[in-house]
């Protein structure tokens, strides 16, 4: 180990790398401790509880506020993972195509652009075409931002997955259709998952197109945290975040799973 | 098949026009647009609002030079820089010693840098508000080492929460491209009896800087519209572009500025694009 030459270990990295991942979680730790405090005061820690889920439970405009959040992410995420399907079944099967990567790069639009613009740009449109109801704005917006999400583990999974099925399908004489159907949708199905689930946590998750774009009535669950952060720190908010903590973290780890073991099998 | 792929690529192509690329046209549009007398905007040409980021009229109406705009980009971009370089001088080491673990160590600890990333900006920002505030952890050993006044509500703690909040997109690239180093290179270095600083700073630094570059890119553009981390641990004071934008279309109503400063944002993140591409092209055609 003291050897000056050995390049597989240098002092203080070690130790950069697990105060790293101290930080990284000790906010999140946070959080979830103290909701679990039964002091009003959130970082004065006075003895465990477990009231502020029970006030978090039955509090009625942050039930709505799940609902909306719910709703806008179920439909946004049906609708950009059969857009990002579509797309990567055209962009993995034409790798010569006139505009392939032109397409390629519309897809993933949104991860270029700042989100703040985006959101912005909606809303000017939306207003002058007298689009305003509230949820539809919504689901249109997220739909957009979530699809390069949803697009790229099944662009991962079909190119990393043989042609040979498909052409078997063919020499069967199945019709493209039924091609799709029963061979190439079943073996790309796990990457299909992993990108909805994606999209979903994004658009759960979402603040600033959804704060900008929101009309009364159409609070979404971040942006109900925020009007509370605004009023003060309390216990309840803290068991609020970590319902949505678990939530994110859940899904995404069964996500990330799936892609990794998919990649692997192909 | 030709129409296949036409139908199979419109649906990708009519989504992201209609709420991507259209509205961006529109923006522009507005951004030399008049102001409307109650809110939003009239369609009469009128470039005033870019006029109003250098400029603001006096008392009598003549045209001062004003550098309160100026400033808050200027703040953008050094935040903006700041939490770029840092996420590289941290992600180096950290992936580094990722890099070198054996596979299944590897694979958990690249999982475990990625999954915060997956919790919700809001709350990771709320997280950092309950720490830096005067009765957390942080703050109180603030007060405790004799440090005065509060940590919230600073370009420290803005930095902190933006750090905290777009290091996973350093530290995967840093990763993929310490992961494809040649070991024999490194071992070349030390059999050329250079000390592993040596190696670190002649070898791997310069081996590794796609990685880095591909890094910063991805950190710097979401940085420059950040939100979020201003609004709160900023406390509204600290303005950047992002939320400078975002008041024009709130509390402000002053559309035709606001559209004009998402506009100098955009041409922002878009020259760092061109860099990068123009980057990325030079390397291919060197390789």
């Amino acid at each position: 180990m003291s050897n000056p030459h050995n390049v597989r270990h240098y002092p203080g990295a070690g130790l950069v790398t697990w105060v790293f991942f101290l930080w990284l979680y000790a906010p999140i730790a946070v959080v979830i401790w103290f909701s679990f405090n039964e002091n009003r005061l959130v970082s004065v820690w006075t003895g465990f509880s477990m009231k502020w889920y029970a006030a978090a439970l039955t509090n009625r405009a942050l039930m709505d506020a799940l609902r909306v959040s719910l709703t806008v992410a179920v439909v946004a995420t049906s609708v950009a993972t059969l857009v990002a399907l579509s797309a990567a079944m055209v962009l993995s099967r034409n790798e010569t195509m006139r505009f392939r990567r032109l397409s390629e790069t519309v897809v993933n639009l949104p991860l270029l652009l700042p989100e703040i613009v985006v959101a912005v740009a909606s809303l000017i449109l939306f207003s002058q075409m007298g689009f305003s109801n509230g949820m539809a704005r919504l689901i249109v917006a997220h739909s957009a931002f979530c699809t390069p999400f949803a697009f790229l583990p099944i662009r991962a999974r079909m190119q990393g997955m043989s042609r040979d099925y498909e052409e078997a399908a063919k020499d069967l004489y199945a019709s493209p259709f039924t091609a799709f159907r029963r061979v190439t949708l079943p073996l790309i199905l796990p990457g299909v998952f992993a990108g909805a689930m994606l999209a979903f946590v994004i658009s759960m998750d979402d603040f600033i197109t959804s704060n900008l774009l929101a009309t009364g009535g159409t609070t979404t669950l971040p942006v109900y945290i925020f009007g509370l952060i605004k009023q003060g720190t309390t216990p309840e908010l803290n068991a609020i975040s970590t319902l949505l903590i678990l939530a994110s973290l859940i899904i995404a780890t069964f996500a990330l799973v799936l892609s990794a073991r998919s990649m692997r099998r192909a | 098949m030709r129409s296949a792929r036409v139908w199979g690529l419109m649906p990708a192509w009519v989504l992201m026009l209609g709420t991507l690329m259209v509205p961006l046209l529109i923006v522009a549009a507005v951004s030399v647009a008049e102001r409307g007398s109650y809110g939003g905007f009239a369609w009469d040409f009128n470039p005033l609002s870019y006029r109003e980021i250098l400029f603001s009229e006096d008392w009598d109406g003549n045209l001062v030079f004003d550098p309160k705009y100026l400033s808050i980009i200027g703040r953008t971009l050094l935040l903006a820089g700041a939490t770029t370089l840092i996420c590289m001088a941290l992600a180096l080491p950290v992936a580094y010693v990722i890099a070198t673990r054996p596979p299944k160590t590897k694979a958990l600890l690249i999982y475990l840098v990625t999954l915060p990333f997956w919790v919700s900006m809001i709350v990771r920002v709320y997280a950092w508000l309950i720490i830096l505030g005067n009765e957390g952890f942080v703050g109180r050993f603030w007060h405790w080492i004799g440090g005065e006044g509060t940590l919230l509500f600073t370009p420290g703690a803005m930095l902190v929460g933006m750090v905290y909040s777009y290091i996973p997109l350093m530290v995967l690239p840093v990763f993929a491209a310490i992961e494809k180093l040649d070991p024999a290179l490194l071992e070349a270095g030390a059999d050329l009896y250079g000390s592993r600083w040596t190696t670190a700073r002649r070898v791997i630094l310069p081996l590794t800087w796609p990685g880095l570059a591909a890094g910063a890119v991805l950190v710097f553009v979401p940085a420059l519209g950040t939100v979020l981390e201003p609004m709160l641990l900023g406390g509204g004071k600290q303005m950047m572009m992002g939320t400078l934008i975002q008041t024009q279309f709130g509390g402000a109503r002053n559309w035709p500025f606001g559209a004009a400063v998402a506009l100098v944002l955009m041409a922002m993140v878009v020259i760092v694009l061109v860099i990068n591409a123009r980057r990325s092209m030079s390397r291919e055609v060197r390789v």
